[in-house]
């Protein structure tokens, strides 16, 4: 995958245009002119428009990813704001919001406007979500207005979950001033305690400390009660749990601004994937069990669950190839993404194609408030083209990460990206 | 001659292979009592012992087996290593393993770190302790004091006294007892037996006496002074008074049990002296025993044909 300026005029031409706004698929072509949508529909082919051809493909907005980690500032090493890009790209993402913790944590509107200078020249738009406390420390809060200003659309702590309800409702209450949502990776530190994976039979198998589900379930639920009584946007990351699942369903009910996302490796995995200490599993929070997989399912068919974030995680080798307690928390995820929910969502579970593609486009929009109706006219081209039926094994290859720590190798995916189109950029082989 | 490469857990290891160590061990246990303590099964076969965590009896077990098997060994542990100077651990097996090795005895306080080493070496892995995984050896040297004691394993009861969720011992010993047909109940403060446990087809009781009235043998765990009085384990008193061996609580009962202890001993803990030099206290014979099963272990896994002029 090699990716370019767009041709100045060029036309998505005879396939399938998947609107997740009008909830509609219908034969058609999409014409790009100077990276804006210039038509849709039924269309000649211009004399002198490049023409992809989308036969049997389907075109639609492009993916957008509220859960990423491209590790700039501080670990370069594992991913920059450039290489994360390119990784985003070949998973069909046009937009991403980078977590803040970076080094040093995007905890200030300089840091903030750090990563919005140098994700300016990167073919995806990224939106850093700055820290709730100052040195993600859990204690101040940090100049959440200041860092909005800069570009900051979100606030959270990420992998270090705010113990204290005082500092978490503190932070929901000047949240609502800011209209903006905070993100609590929700996890009881001291039910936790030193747990590397769910704790389980398969963690008494290997002898692993367990991490409970109840140490997510308690701290959702805390914040779901939080955001009621603050009136705050609170979106809930990667949740793993059954119970965490009926707290926000019963939530939801009553407070419209509790949002949650589901990444592609819950959705997946069960933990018995885990029984001969395969660190490229190893992720917080844990893959859970079968009960709780099947359950996460159930919540994106129901609408429980908003959207499928991928927790893109990069970790250098020596990080993941040592033994399970020292390995480090986390996998890359955004290249196999479509692939894996696409099979697991879809072709397994019979969810239909239009509410996936919502999940992964409109409804992570609406969440931050981006634009999310991308077929308008005039609207800088944000799409992807997918093949949705295309059976395919993962490999290496098709990793663009600067990391290469992902689960998925030599998995059978169903649904690939053929082709995305941000920021002016386009991906070709 | 046996099915696994490596011994790295008793967790699905073939039954006939149990039962094919404890055999050849016997036939060990033989040489042990000769006046020539060595026989040439292993010559030539280079041993590198790895001891990632301090341990005293089972390095000793295993290098004394190494010896009398005449096998060429060497030793290696953390606190003399290169580890000290960040070499990470695959590089420290990889650069042992360059030096022509055929089999790492490994201690390690990582569940899984032996798994990984396969991952990395050719050679024969043997798990002499991952974390709070399996201690494999131990609970093979366990069953075959216990096949000693009562001439099979099938049926005995057994119970299996202490901190179970810290504990290496209790997994393998679990795995292998009901793997060999005994039954296993555990016993000890609630919270430190894992709530899944049940699942490996062991039941739990809380209630000592009760375990006592009902069991052939006990294998009663070392506590762990570090988990005492940190919120773990109240204090001495309270766990003696519940889960001690003390010969107060023995002489309620009226048949005698046999008991024994995987060491270091806490007298005055988890056991009360005067049981643990009793005569029902089988404790030295795990010992000689370990010696015993550890060199048929090496034997089995490294020595090729048996030969019986060797060991008989």
């Amino acid at each position: 995958m090699k990716i370019s300026s767009q041709p100045e005029k060029v036309l998505f031409q005879n396939g399938e245009i998947l609107d997740p706004v009008k909830k509609t698929i219908k034969p058609g072509g999409v014409l790009v002119i100077d990276g804006k949508i210039a038509d849709t529909g039924r269309i000649e082919t211009p004399d002198d428009a490049k023409v992809f051809d989308c036969k049997n493909l389907v075109i639609t907005h492009g993916f957008c990813d509220l859960h990423v980690h491209f590790r700039e500032p501080g670990r370069e090493d594992k991913e920059t704001l450039q290489t994360g890009s390119r990784a985003a790209m070949a998973g069909g993402f046009t937009r991403v919001c980078a977590m803040p913790n970076t080094n040093p944590p995007l905890d200030s509107p300089e840091a903030v406007s750090f990563i919005q200078e140098k994700s300016g020249s990167c073919p995806v738009h990224i939106h850093p979500i700055g820290a709730v406390s100052k040195g993600q420390k859990g204690k101040e809060l940090t100049e959440m207005g200041l860092m909005k200003d800069m570009g900051a659309v979100a606030f959270s702590d990420d992998g270090l979950p705010i113990q204290d309800g005082s500092v978490m409702r503190r932070a929901l209450e000047y949240a609502t001033m800011l209209d903006v949502p905070i993100i609590n990776h929700a996890e009881d530190e001291c039910l936790r305690a030193d747990g590397v994976m769910n704790e389980s039979v398969v963690s008494n198998h290997l002898g692993l400390p367990g991490n409970p589900a109840v140490a997510e379930s308690t701290m959702v639920h805390r914040d779901l009660e939080l955001s009621e009584l603050t009136g705050a946007k609170l979106h809930v990351p990667h949740v793993s749990t059954v119970d965490a699942i009926d707290y926000i369903n019963g939530m939801k009910s009553k407070n419209s601004k509790v949002t949650a996302e589901v990444t592609p490796h819950h959705l997946y995995f069960n933990h018995e994937a885990l029984s001969f200490f395969n660190t490229h599993l190893k992720v917080a929070p844990p893959i859970r069990s079968e009960n709780d997989r099947q359950s996460l399912i159930a919540a994106v068919k129901d609408g429980t669950i908003d959207c499928i974030a991928t927790d893109h995680a990069p970790h250098t080798i020596q990080d993941k190839e040592t033994t399970f307690d020292l390995a480090a928390f986390g996998m890359i995820g955004l290249e196999s993404c479509f692939g894996v929910v696409k099979k697991v969502l879809v072709d397994d579970a019979s969810l239909d194609l239009i509410s996936l593609i919502s999940m992964m486009t409109v409804k992570p929009r609406n969440i931050m408030g981006f634009d999310s109706d991308l077929f308008k006219k005039g609207v800088a081209a944000e799409l992807v083209v997918f093949d949705p039926n295309e059976s395919w094994t993962f490999h290496r290859r098709n990793v663009y990460s600067r990391s290469i720590n992902s689960p998925f190798y030599g998995k059978d995916l169903s649904g690939r990206v053929k082709c995305t189109i941000s920021k002016g950029q386009w991906t070709h082989n | 001659m046996l099915q696994q490469k490596h011994l790295l857990g008793l967790e699905g290891y073939p039954q006939e292979d149990i039962q094919a160590i404890i055999d050849t061990a016997f036939n060990f246990r033989e040489v042990l009592d000769r006046p020539i303590k060595k026989v040439p099964s292993l010559q030539g076969i280079t041993i590198v012992n790895l001891f990632f965590e301090n341990s005293t009896r089972t390095r000793i077990s295993f290098e004394l087996a190494q010896k009398r098997l005449s096998a060429d060994t060497v030793n290696f542990s953390a606190s003399s290593s290169s580890l000290k100077k960040g070499e990470s651990f695959k590089d420290t097996v990889q650069n042992i393993e360059a030096m022509k090795i055929d089999a790492v005895v490994m201690r390690h306080p990582a569940p899984g770190a032996p798994r990984h080493l396969t991952e990395f070496i050719d050679a024969v892995v043997i798990n002499a302790g991952d974390g709070t995984h399996e201690h494999p050896t131990q609970a093979i040297l366990d069953m075959m004091t216990l096949y000693e004691k009562f001439g099979k394993i099938k049926g005995l009861k057994i119970g299996i006294i202490g901190d179970i969720s810290h504990s290496r011992v209790a997994l393998s010993n679990i795995y292998g007892l009901i793997s060999m047909g005994a039954e296993v109940i555990l016993c000890g403060p609630a919270h430190l037996i894992p709530p899944y446990i049940t699942d490996l087809g062991v039941k739990i009781n809380y209630n000592l006496d009760e375990v006592l009235e009902w069991a052939d043998a006990l294998n009663v765990l070392r506590v762990q002074n570090e988990r005492m009085g940190v919120g773990l384990i109240p204090s001495t008193r309270e766990y003696r008074a519940l889960f001690g061996i003390t010969e107060e609580r023995l002489e309620k009962h009226a048949k005698e049990i046999v008991i024994m202890h995987p060491g270091p001993m806490n007298r005055g803990v988890e056991i009360d002296s005067a049981v643990a030099d009793s005569d029902q206290a089988i404790i030295l014979d795990q010992v000689l025993n370990g010696v015993a099963s550890r060199m048929a272990i090496l034997y089995l896994l490294l020595g090729g044909k048996y030969e019986d002029k060797d060991i008989k």
